[in-house]
């Protein structure tokens, strides 16, 4: 039998002694809440209530008919409430930390969306709020910045390390070592020290389970296909976990292909031959990382994929040969943009978008009366000055040249 | 003579030990081999050597940075052990190895404990390796009679510092407060509270670190603590005033 917290070979609580407690406590209030069928629904209907759950499946039909292939369906995490299946995990650990009766929440942020999510949470729940943020990623994502701090949330940009997502992550835990007391940290993916992998991507489950109601519902049968970008891996497991048993389902991850596999500068984890095992930040997974165990910078246009390690659980299902990886490049990632936009109306986010591009090579292939499902995490707004910028976007630039001129003045 | 035997002897002449740390490669081996020589030739009685990781989740700041810039000065592990079984061959006191748990993974377990044998360490201090993780390193390091260091926190109950210390050798590592390293320290009623419950619940020496940064905080130690543990002071101490502050600091410890 698995140890508690192993998914195969992977996973685990490498955390230090101060934490002991601490984990002790979240580990038996999870294992309440969980066996507590009145707790899924209290979250199911705060979703209902303030996160526009179920999100919609959207029948993608000019992309069906560009591509000629598979019927593409789009599961709209992007309609959620702050713009990302982040709000899904928050509301729930919001509801556990309610159950704890601490009052303040800190988390790590990547592409902010984590951030703002939490931040929310805090406001309507009243908790106090702390946002630790790699000082690269802060620049990257400046509008999320601003709405969490608006939010009420204070938010520190980590100078240490890589100055992005991991070295957030350890801010996060330093943070938590001196005030677990009263503060819970609201880890934003399937990631770190057990119950967090298994606990988040629980919360995240709901994903799945309407996804696979609404295609039996709208296209009779269950998808050849599912697609989901692999950052830490929770829109992944969320959506994976309605078909993990369906075999005939293929699950597909698709992780930051950076510049190109070849030079390096990437964060493809198990679409690479770059990884290997090893344990950091809490847990054993396939982390890129040097002969020596030290981890590698990682390099993706999408803050949100831009990250050392990924969810035991994942590596878990890619090892069994259930979860297939693959990668897109950061100019891939942009070039779908322009589709997704002038053919549905829609704007994925740059993380999600990596899905797409993965969907979008492969959809031809298949016949049209079988259908794919892409998860669309996030929606692409917060990545306006990114995308404006990567589009040389003339009238974009007037416009901020024109802002800047004016608060120069002032 | 192991570990714990052999500072319950050096106990039974001073009335508190000395326990140093430093991060290898930082600023340079050749400064970590004078700071060293400062510190044996001043009276410390154990030295830490910390193995840089890119990940030092339980380090504050002036460790990280000392972390960071070591392994981007291009510190490798085994330049580590080499200079490790030097120091050990030179000096006639007690080396450990402080680390996360990767850098033991990643070179393979077996052969990291089996090497550090060899060059004469003396036991490890591993701060994200719970016993609960741990079996198999827990075994291989009593196998080869070397001491793997346990830590207690304030937050742990009376019965996991039991459970702690039954996988215990050496001494017991006791972290002083809640938070990082290298930021300062209330010894207080609460303090002294949680030192008795560390007292209480094993007869292996304990070591006290975290915060304890100059002579009164070696004295408020004295008669409570075997060990006190000092740790961002030195390295500090080394950024701000050099090498040669070592020996004197360490001197005007006690």
């Amino acid at each position: 039998m698995n140890k508690p917290g192993y998914f195969g070979q992977w996973g685990g609580a490498y955390i230090p002694e101060v934490l002991y407690e601490t984990f002790r406590e979240l580990k038996e209030i999870y294992a309440k809440a969980k066996a507590d069928p009145s707790f899924w629904q209290e979250y199911v209907d705060l979703m209902g209530s303030y996160s526009c759950r179920p999100t919609p499946l959207t029948h993608a039909e000019n992309l069906t008919r560009h591509f000629g292939g598979a019927q593409i369906f789009i599961k709209r995490e992007d309609l959620n409430h702050t713009g990302a299946h982040k709000a899904n995990n928050v509301m729930g650990q919001g509801l556990l930390v309610k159950r704890m009766g601490k009052t303040r929440v800190i988390a790590e942020t990547g592409a902010g969306q984590h951030g703002v999510a939490c931040a929310t949470m805090a406001a309507k729940f009243g908790f106090a709020c702390t946002i630790y943020m790699g000082e690269e990623d802060v620049h990257r994502q400046r509008p999320n910045v601003f709405w969490m701090e608006k939010l009420g949330a204070t938010v520190v940009p980590v100078t240490t390390g890589s100055r992005t997502l991991k070295d957030a992550i350890n801010e996060a835990f330093r943070d938590w070592v001196s005030n677990m007391d009263t503060t819970h940290y609201v880890m934003g993916t399937v990631c770190g020290p057990h119950p967090f992998p298994e606990m988040v991507a629980w919360f995240q489950s709901i994903i799945g389970l309407e996804a696979r109601k609404q295609i039996i519902a709208s296209h009779g049968t269950l998808p050849a296909r599912v697609y989901a970008c692999v950052g830490g891996g929770s829109n992944a497991m969320g959506i994976f976990q309605g078909f993990l048993g369906d075999t005939e389902v293929e699950l597909i991850g698709v992780e930051a292909g950076g510049k190109g596999l070849g030079t390096g500068q990437h964060a493809a984890r198990l679409a690479s031959n770059d990884a290997s095992p090893g344990v950091a930040q809490g847990y054993k997974t396939m982390f890129l990382q040097d002969s020596d165990g030290q981890m590698r910078d990682t390099h993706s246009v999408a803050a949100g994929l831009d990250y050392i390690g990924v969810s035991p659980l994942l590596t878990d299902l890619w090892e069994k040969g259930r979860v297939r990886f693959a990668a897109a490049t950061d100019q891939e990632v942009m070039a779908a943009l322009d589709l997704t936009i002038k053919k549905e109306g829609i704007i994925p986010a740059l993380e999600s978008r990596h899905a797409f591009v993965q969907a979008f090579k492969e959809a031809g292939e298949l016949p049209s009366d079988q259908a794919i499902i892409i998860n669309q995490s996030g929606r692409g707004d917060k990545d306006i000055f990114t995308i404006a910028h990567a589009f040389d976007d003339p009238s974009w630039k007037e416009f901020i040249r024109k802002k800047g001129e004016e608060y120069a003045t002032r | 003579m192991q570990l714990a035997e052999q500072i319950r002897e050096a106990r039974s002449k001073k009335e508190i030990l000395l326990m140093t740390h430093l991060v290898l490669g930082y600023p340079s081996f050749a400064v970590n081999r004078e700071v060293i020589r400062q510190m044996v030739e001043n009276g410390v009685d154990i030295i830490e050597l910390q193995i840089p990781f890119s990940e030092p989740m339980a380090d504050g700041p002036m460790i990280i940075k000392a972390n960071q810039e070591a392994i981007a000065n291009g510190t490798k592990v085994a330049d580590c052990l080499a200079f490790a079984a030097e120091m050990a061959a030179e000096h006639d006191i007690p080396f450990l190895f402080m680390t996360y748990y990767n850098i033991l993974f990643k070179y393979g377990l077996k052969d990291f404990l089996n090497k550090a044998k060899e060059i004469g360490i003396r036991g490890f201090i591993i701060p994200d390796l719970p016993p609960e993780e741990g079996e198999e390193y827990l075994r291989l390091v009593k196998d080869l009679d070397l001491a793997p260091i346990q830590i207690f926190a304030p937050t742990s109950t009376e019965e996991r510092m039991r459970t702690l210390a039954d996988h215990g050798a050496g001494f017991i590592y006791c972290v002083a407060r809640r938070g990082v390293t290298g930021s300062k320290t209330e010894f207080d009623a609460s303090f002294d509270a949680y030192l008795a419950r560390c007292r209480k619940a094993t007869d292996l020496p304990l070591a006290v670190g975290f915060g304890i940064s100059n002579r009164e905080d070696v004295q408020v130690l004295t008669g409570k603590a075997d060990l006190a543990v000092i740790g961002t002071a030195t390295i500090r101490l080394v950024e701000e005033k050099g090498s040669e502050a070592v020996g004197p600091f360490i001197a005007g410890l006690r």
